[in-house]
């Protein structure tokens, strides 16, 4: 029988939950790293019971955790004491240093700061990790100050996919309030070639060529707070989303000013899908598992970033965009001033597709009938930060 | 058998107790202290020094023989009683944040 085991990062630790396909009881395993932010934490669609895990700390930096039976257990690939002369160097599974070496493209040392000077790029965490779609060894990490890095070896080593940062416009790129940050990471199912990422506030590149070369594909996005109507870059695009069955349509949420945005061509080209929906404000965006079409996306006041007037919606267009309906059977009407954060929502493949979002307030709501009504799965976690969902067949 | 006290935090990583004991080999300095702490457990590389720069990470500070070591060089000799063992190596997490 079918299971869902989902994925929780938090402010505190992370969290495991877990239920059967009917999604009404569910088992809670954690706190995991207790007392460490833990930004993302993902499993490996090529082998479920590989997870990667973001462990950060303001006092002790990065850590890579891993797990090999579905986060029973966790080890820091690379911590392990390596017998002299053997294997690669021990302890580097956290060390995320930038390719500035002109073999690989331009040596980039510095990006725009909030003053117009150039600051130094210092890595301070990861944000997201993207294990590949075919190999558990292999997945790709966004980072702040951004840069994707890349691991070949489970996690035991990272480098830099320095090509991005390299192509351009890096040294223009500006932080938002949240840090210069690589926050999304999208395959294209069916061009291993083609990945998209998204930065904040520079906004969003495609490589074609496996992350060799890459290119900003914001044309017809909207910024009122930049000074150019069209600039190349300096989006504060919060999430994207696509579906796996058309990976040319590419959803997106902007920043306020701009709202949620479509592309049909693979980003060359953005159209804006506001439609009825309460504010451009949000941070989360995901597609329905079996419905392309079927989008979500959590709006909020964007001068405090809680939910309007006080009630907890998501909004569902089955046109993907500009026609939207509140969903808010079993979330909190009344009194109810949480965030749901940009890597905080997710949506299983069941025959009924679920869909799971976490809040700021510690509460993860599941909707076992594609948003229809909700319950939440726990009530007082710390701060969640991430949702991901694995559907275990 | 040099002894180090750990934060908390860092030895739930390195699943250890509060203290751990080391033998350095030459000189006992502070940075050799480490790197031998690194060595033994390696899971704690990066997370005391920047892996980048090599430096304390800010809101790290290290404490001896109730002196402040933490803007001593990193190759300034050990206090003679962290050294033999009569007094242990503190290194303390900043109390801040929530």
């Amino acid at each position: 029988m079918s299971s869902v085991r989902v994925l929780v990062g938090t402010k505190k630790g992370a969290f495991i939950l877990t239920s059967d396909g009917k999604r009404k009881k569910w088992d809670v395993s954690g706190p995991h790293f207790a007392g460490w932010e833990i930004y993302h934490l993902k499993g490996s669609p090529a082998d479920p019971d590989r997870l990667y895990a973001s462990q950060s700390s303001g006092w002790f930096g990065q850590i890579i955790q891993r797990s090999s039976d579905g986060g029973k257990t966790w080890e820091t690939p690379g911590g392990e004491k390596m017998p002299e002369g053997f294997g690669p160097p021990a302890g580097v599974s956290n060390k995320f240093a930038y390719d500035t070496s002109p073999e690989t493209g331009k040596p980039l040392t510095t990006h725009q700061w909030f003053d117009g000077t150039q600051h130094p790029w210092e890595f301070k965490r990861v944000w997201h990790l993207e294990p590949s779609l075919t190999d558990p060894d292999t997945a790709y990490a966004g980072v702040e100050d951004a840069g994707l890095f890349r691991t070949t070896d489970g996690g035991r080593s990272w480098h830099e996919v320095a090509g991005l940062r390299g192509h351009g416009t890096g040294a223009q790129w500006s932080p938002g309030a949240g840090g210069l940050c690589l926050h999304t990471i999208l395959f294209d199912p069916t061009n291993a070639d083609r990945l998209y990422v998204a930065i904040s506030a520079a906004g969003v590149f495609r490589t074609d060529d496996g992350g060799t070369t890459w290119k900003p594909i914001n044309r017809g996005l909207k910024s009122p707070y930049l000074p150019e109507p069209t600039p190349e870059i300096g989006f504060c695009v919060h999430r994207l989303a696509l579906h796996p069955s058309r990976p040319n349509v590419v959803f997106m949420q902007l920043h306020q000013g701009g709202g949620v945005f479509r592309s049909d061509n693979a980003g060359d080209q953005w159209v804006e899908v506001n439609g009825n929906l309460p504010t451009d404000f949000g941070f989360p965006i995901d597609v329905h598992a079996h419905e392309a079409e079927t989008i979500y996306a959590v709006p909020m006041d964007p001068m405090v970033r809680v939910p309007p007037e006080g009630k907890l919606r998501v909004y569902r267009s089955r046109a993907g965009g500009n026609d939207w309906e509140p969903l808010a059977k079993g979330l909190p009407q009344e009194d109810c001033f949480v965030n749901v954060l940009r890597d905080a929502m997710s949506v299983d493949s069941l025959d009924k597709c679920g869909v799971y979002f976490g809040t700021t307030g510690g509460q993860v709501y599941c909707s076992a009938d594609s948003g229809d009504t909700w319950a939440p799965i726990v009530r007082d976690l710390p701060s969640v930060m991430s949702v991901e969902v694995q559907t275990l067949l | 058998m040099i002894r180090i006290v750990l934060p908390y935090h860092l030895r739930i990583l390195a699943h250890v107790g509060a203290e751990v004991q080391l033998e350095v080999e030459g000189p006992a300095t502070r940075n050799a202290l480490l790197d031998a702490l690194e060595d033994r457990y390696p899971m704690l590389s990066g997370t005391i020094r920047d892996h980048n720069t090599g430096q304390r990470r800010p809101l790290l500070r290290f404490y001896a023989c109730e002196l402040d070591l933490s803007h001593e060089p990193p190759d300034t000799p050990l206090p003679e009683a962290v050294v033999s063992g009569a007094e242990p190596f503190f290194i303390i997490g900043a109390i801040a944040g929530g």
